[in-house]
């Protein structure tokens, strides 16, 4: 029985993505474009070559960080909504803290700016946290607000504090300090011909050491174990002695902590400044992330992969096809729509299944 | 189960026969080509953007080169999109916006064969742009500045209204322009001033446009300039609804209410992109800065046959004599 629910559940979420890539083909289809070419095209661009699946790892990073935050808080029955707010809090408070470290060795920086991060977001994210868990307020409903209290208030910063002189573009000054080596250099040491221009950087290296992180803190931990039990079912955590809202807190705190994290990709690996703005829903994809990766670490890391070779592609479909980009955004809804749709028929048959087998006991016992 | 089975069928037989017509996929490589790169909210403002995409389309018919255009869903895709299109060999990449200025900065010294340009582009102080980057620059201002004028002549109220998009330096020239022209005429005028937020979705968003304005109209104003992308058409919309006026920004917008709008601050956005083109076809393409004002026409104000009914001769002369003024430097016009 255990078993056929972990194949249905790796399997589900693929035959989501065939039947979404399906529904896009008609869509384009419709659009009178030929599906085949349009795909050929999606792929080359995120397959084709080294640069492009050194953009597909790129992309991918961030979702990881945003996925793994929207899981860690489902796991302890928490609807995190706010990884938006979160990542931007995270990405200022790293900004903030390179900008300050200005001269420091990169092995002091590097360190202290991840940290900066992690704290930024899991600050931010505790609010909600001790929201709900002190006076009952559901998380959702904070976590929306929080994200625009905190997309307004860096917006603020950076525009009428630490915006760059003579510039109209708001963003900070170039961070020096705890900058992430690009990894187009050593990768072409070793003989892979990644071009320089690659954005591609030490960021997803720690995007698989967080995704490690969250499946040790998990299934490893007992932390991880009340954070499941909670989870599961807040009542029995409860009677069991759990401190269910200790628990809440804490679970808020590293699931912000993770959004928070996407400033190792965003701020510094790639763009070394803090740009107003920069994310455009990043925070959101994290939710259609988890979602798609049943909530699980690994599960969150082929998501992000999935939605980082769409959106690889849908650069290449924009530009060089007729084909708005519209189009992976529908192919990225329709397989969320399918695997939330399948889970549902899937556990209802699981049910169906578990029930006539134990009535079948019964009969046989008496 | 086995309706679902036959639809699939049916679909998947559908996407086959679609497949079939990917023959004629061959590009000709020697042919002449454009590629246009939008922000978000781009194409379709009939203001800003779709004055650029004018002129490439104009460029387009005159010289007959191709063209491509698309936008950038995320910032990272900015400087990828601009590379991509390099290296597929196109001859002359425009971005459309400050925000591509870093990209282009990135990408011009990679693809020195390559001639791009960026409107209102981002200089950095002391900053020199490689032999094959065009920064287009415009002085929004002084044509800010003759709008406000025309502005305070014909309010009755005495009251100036201004829409920007997002709160940006930007579109503080705008506003700084607009007010100063309003107080040449009266230096006691009252104005009213709001922007619709502070993301690039500000530029974006008619509806929150024509909130403001009514919020502005409800209070005594009687002209609103907007310069806020097609956030502006919903000011349009209010001015039309409660009849008062707007006026319109980057391309001329008289045409979308007639009698509502006053008047446009055109920013002529598609002469640029059409000299660029013209440029790049001819070998004639220049790096720099390049920045265009009142005196060559690159800024202005629209008067059509949309609006005349509204401008009077008085007003004209006013403005005239204002603009010859900036032109001659006996008014500098301020930024912010």
């Amino acid at each position: 029985m255990v078993r056929w629910n972990r194949l249905a559940g790796v399997l589900s979420p693929l035959v989501a993505v065939a039947a979404a890539f399906l529904v896009g083909g008609l869509v384009v289809l419709a659009i009178g474009e030929s599906p085949i070419r349009i795909y050929a095209i999606l792929f080359r661009g995120a397959f084709g070559s080294v640069d492009g699946v050194g953009h597909v790892l790129f992309n991918a990073c961030p979702l990881i960080f945003a996925g793994l935050a929207v899981a860690f808080a489902f796991r302890a029955g928490l609807f995190n909504i706010g990884g938006e707010g979160q990542l931007y809090i995270g990405s200022f408070v790293c900004a903030w803290a390179g900008l300050a470290l200005v001269g420091v060795p990169a092995w002091i920086a590097i360190p202290l700016l991840i940290l900066a991060a992690a704290a930024g977001g899991g600050l931010w994210a505790s609010i909600p946290g001790v929201l709900k868990a002190r006076f009952g307020v559901h998380e959702v409903i904070n976590t929306i607000m929080m994200n625009f209290i905190a997309i307004g208030l860096t917006s603020y910063l950076v525009i009428n504090v630490f915006k760059e002189a003579g510039q109209m573009t708001p963003q900070t000054v170039e961070i020096t300090a705890g900058q992430l080596p690009r990894l187009a250099g050593p990768l072409r040491a070793i003989g892979i011909p990644l071009p320089l221009a690659n954005p591609l950087n030490a960021s997803i290296l720690i995007a698989l050491a967080a995704i490690w992180l969250a499946w040790f803190i998990l299934y490893r931990t007992t932390f991880g174990y009340e954070v499941r039990a909670v989870g599961l079912n807040p009542q029995a955590a409860e009677n069991a002695g759990i401190n269910v809202r200790r628990t809440i807190v804490l679970a808020m705190v590293v699931s912000g902590a993770f959004a928070g994290l996407v400033a190792t990709n965003e701020i510094m690996g790639f763009r070394h400044r803090f740009l107003d703005n920069f994310s455009s829903g990043l925070g959101f994809m994290g939710i259609a992330v988890a979602l798609l990766g049943k909530n699980t670490p690994v599960g969150v890391l082929f998501a992000a992969l999935l939605f980082g070779v769409l959106n690889t592609g849908a650069l290449e479909v924009d530009v060089f096809t007729d084909v708005p980009r519209e189009l992976i955004l529908v192919l990225q809804a329709v397989t969320i729509i399918l695997v939330v749709v399948g889970n549902e028929v899937l556990a209802r048959k699981l049910r169906a299944r578990e029930a006539r087998v134990a009535l079948e006991a019964a009969g046989e016992a008496s | 189960m086995r309706t679902a089975f036959a639809i699939l069928m049916i679909a998947l037989a559908f996407w086959l026969v679609g497949g079939c017509n990917t023959g004629d996929d061959a590009t000709e490589v020697d042919a002449f080509r454009v590629g246009m790169v939008f922000d978000v909210g781009g194409k379709g403002d009939k203001s800003f953007n779709d004055s650029a995409y004018r002129g490439l389309l104009r460029a387009a018919d005159d010289f007959e080169v191709e063209h491509t255009e698309f936008e950038p869903g995320q910032d990272a895709d900015r400087e990828t999109g601009l590379r991509k299109l390099a290296q597929a060999g196109y001859d002359v990449i425009i971005g459309v916006g400050f925000l591509f200025s870093e990209a282009m900065r990135n990408v011009a010294v990679d693809y020195p064969d390559v001639n791009f340009a960026c409107v209102d582009f981002d200089v950095r102080p002391g900053e020199t742009l490689p032999p094959n980057l065009a920064g287009l620059r415009f002085r929004e201002e002084e044509g800010s500045f003759l709008v406000g004028v025309l502005a305070a002549m014909y309010s009755k109220t005495g009251r100036l209204g201004f829409v920007g998009g997002m709160d940006i330096p930007l579109i503080h020239k705008f506003e700084a322009g607009y007010v100063a022209g309003a107080r040449y005429v009266d230096p006691g005028i009252s104005t009213t001033v709001a922007y619709a937020g502070t993301t690039p979705q500000a530029f974006a968003d008619p509806a929150r446009g024509k909130e403001l304005a009514l919020l502005q109209f409800g209070r005594g104003v009687d002209v609103i300039y907007h310069a806020s992308g097609s956030t502006g058409n919903g000011v349009i919309e209010a001015a039309k609804e409660v009849g008062k006026t707007a006026i319109g920004v980057d391309s001329n917008q008289n045409y979308m209410a007639p009698g509502n709008v006053l008047t446009s601050m055109v920013k002529k956005v598609d002469n640029a992109v059409y000299m660029t083109v013209q440029a790049a076809l001819e070998g004639t393409f220049e790096g720099g800065l390049r920045e265009f004002g009142l005196e060559d026409e690159g800024i202005g104000y629209a008067v059509d046959q949309y609006n005349e009914d509204l401008i009077t001769d008085e007003m004209l002369a006013k403005v005239e004599e204002a603009k010859a003024a900036i032109v001659a430097g006996e008014i500098v016009v301020p930024k912010r």
